[in-house]
């Protein structure tokens, strides 16, 4: 798909969900979709083979989805699958989730986690980033066990990275 | 004179007055002709006899003078033939002065190239074993270092446990939020 598809399809998203209101929680639980079907083989391959009806592949994502994500959130999970585009699903929901930072004069400040952070974790964390960057941040936490411990945060193309994998990696590189 | 020829007549010619002598007249001419014989054997045959004399004398002086040449060059050729062979023995000697020479000298030269491929290949011998030394603590390095970094990784997600894991996360926004 092209950019400005991909970018059409954001906006339509950030304003369906801006005028179903609470789009800073259906972005977040877009966020946690989006790095979900990166690193799910199984979940892309079934929601992305056309072989299988759209309808069941909606159905796959409200059992997924249903009692974890807002009805919100999954209409417009599924609206990208009805619309084949599930391809680009985490290009798209990148975008929504950077305008929606935009929208709120944040930046989107992506973390890597080998934990999940607790709410007052992230609060903190954001604080921190905000103090570090000097501009209030958008935290959203990727748990991700191949960083084995500590944080990786990227804002915009500030990296900071105290995880033990980078550590590890540094040791490898001395011997 | 009549009387000189009645005497010769009343002479007999087949009677001599002395059995030793010849008669006077035949004395005088005799005389008469051994002088004119004698004379011209003088005359006439006197200069070739002296012509062969000196011939013979010349002769004589040159066999004389050649047998003194001869003599002479004997006396150098045998004075050149000891030279030469004073030569042939200086030559000899030193022919063989330059054989040893070049004999010590082959010798010494081999002798030291001899020595020098020695300490070359004691040289390339100390270079390979450093080398092969070298490479055997690279490879173990190297070895080790692959080992140590495959099990590092799994030694270390063993021993984070969450609370480790979450003191990182602790430390990681206490760092940030210091750091400006």
């Amino acid at each position: 798909m092209s950019s400005a598809k991909v970018e059409a399809y954001a906006r339509a998203l950030v304003e369906i969900a801006g005028a179903e209101g609470g789009l800073e929680r259906v972005e977040d639980e877009l966020f946690r979709v989006a790095r979900a079907f990166e690193s799910n083989d199984q979940l892309r391959a079934t929601l992305s083979d056309s072989t299988i009806p759209s309808e069941h592949r909606q159905q796959v994502v409200a059992q997924l989805l249903g009692g974890k994500s807002s009805a919100t959130t999954i209409q417009l999970v599924n609206l990208i699958v009805a619309a084949g585009q599930v391809r680009d699903l985490p290009a798209i929901i990148d975008i929504v989730v950077r305008e929606a930072s935009q929208g709120k004069s944040q930046s989107l400040a992506e973390v890597r986690s080998a934990i999940a952070l607790s709410d007052d974790q992230q609060k903190r964390l954001a604080a921190a980033l905000t103090k570090a960057t000097g501009k209030p941040v958008n935290v959203k936490v990727v748990v991700d066990p191949s960083v084995l411990g500590g944080l990786v945060a990227t804002v915009g193309d500030e990296v900071i990275d105290d995880t033990v994998r980078t550590r590890l990696d540094q040791l490898k590189s001395l011997i | 004179m009549n009387r000189l020829i009645a005497l010769l007549a009343a002479e007999d010619p087949n009677v001599t007055h002395h059995w030793l002598l010849p008669e006077t007249g035949e004395i005088i001419y005799g005389g008469l002709a051994s002088v004119i014989v004698v004379g011209a054997l003088v005359k006439f045959a006197g200069p070739a006899i002296k012509k062969g004399f000196n011939a013979r004398t010349e002769r004589i002086q040159k066999e004389l003078d050649d047998a003194a040449n001869a003599k002479s060059k004997a006396t150098s050729d045998a004075t050149a033939i000891r030279s030469a062979l004073g030569d042939i023995a200086a030559e000899r000697s030193r022919i063989l002065a330059d054989a040893d020479a070049q004999a010590a000298a082959v010798l010494q030269e081999g002798r030291a190239r001899v020595a020098k491929e020695v300490a070359d290949l004691e040289a390339k011998a100390d270079a390979d074993l450093a080398a092969a030394q070298g490479r055997s603590n690279d490879e173990l390095r190297a070895e080790i270092s692959l080992l140590a970094a495959k099990a590092t990784p799994i030694v270390i997600q063993r021993t984070l446990n969450d609370q480790t894991k979450n003191e990182l996360v602790e430390s990681f926004i206490a760092n940030v939020g210091a750091a400006r």
